[in-house]
């Protein structure tokens, strides 16, 4: 059974990409990033257990996380143009170095 | 095999088979959906139902063992980080001036007390640019 949900998750993260390379907004491809990385901690965990290897959910921990730091830095610098401080914020990047 | 192993049994193949299903239909809506408010919702199946019976189903395979703590921990970790990076999409997405389609005569079907934001990306972080211009 678990065979079917690798393939159902295999058959959803190759859908899930069309829309990533097609998606005609910005916000469409974070969407579908995003979506790609809930598939990819799903699809090491069932491969795991696939393999009769549990210890990959280790991974998937790790996986899910970094996932919603990415998402979140992608937004950051989507709306304010850099990740760290802005000394010069209110000059719109003009006097940026 | 007693009886309460071929239940258990039983309802962790329905679980996950049903999470299957679900995967593809959002995928499904991903790819067919006609605009970015309505692909949200789709991709929100993914991330609820889909990831949800799986888990589940995961956890009724593994029994109680360590396997279980992790599995509700992604669980967990997916409930909270899901609903946030949805919520910052979605945000991120209104405030640039995308709205969702309109209604069959075209006109965007906004509720009247929506409050518009200005549809030039100018920060909302007025308090944040005084917080920085008055260290500097």
């Amino acid at each position: 059974m678990f065979v079917v949900a690798v393939l159902s998750l295999f058959v959803t993260m190759i859908l899930v990409l069309f829309r990533l390379i097609a998606g005609p907004t910005l916000y469409d491809r974070v969407l579908a990033v995003n979506t790609f990385g809930t598939c990819t901690v799903l699809f090491i965990g069932v491969l795991g257990f696939l393999f009769e290897r549990p210890e990959f959910l280790d991974i998937a921990l790790i996986y899910a996380l970094i996932n919603f730091v990415g998402t979140i830095a992608i937004l950051k610098f989507f709306r304010y143009r850099a990740l760290g401080d802005q000394p010069n914020i209110k000059d719109n990047g003009e006097n940026a170095q | 095999m007693s009886i309460l192993d071929i239940v258990i049994n039983g309802v962790s193949w329905v679980s996950i088979v049903t999470g299957s299903i679900f995967l593809i239909i959002g995928a499904t809506g991903i790819i067919r959906f006609p605009d970015f408010w309505s692909r949200l919702h789709a991709a929100a199946i993914v991330d609820s139902a889909g990831a949800g019976l799986l888990l589940l189903g995961m956890a009724l395979q593994a029994g109680l063992t360590f396997v279980t703590i992790k599995l509700v921990l992604i669980g967990i970790f997916l409930l909270i980080t899901g609903p946030t990076s949805t919520h910052a999409i979605a945000n991120a997405a209104f405030v640039s001036g995308s709205r969702p389609l309109g209604d069959k005569s075209g006109k965007p079907v906004v509720p009247a007390d929506v409050i518009e934001p200005p549809l030039t990306a100018e920060p909302i972080t007025a308090e944040l640019n005084e917080d920085l211009t008055s260290k500097t």
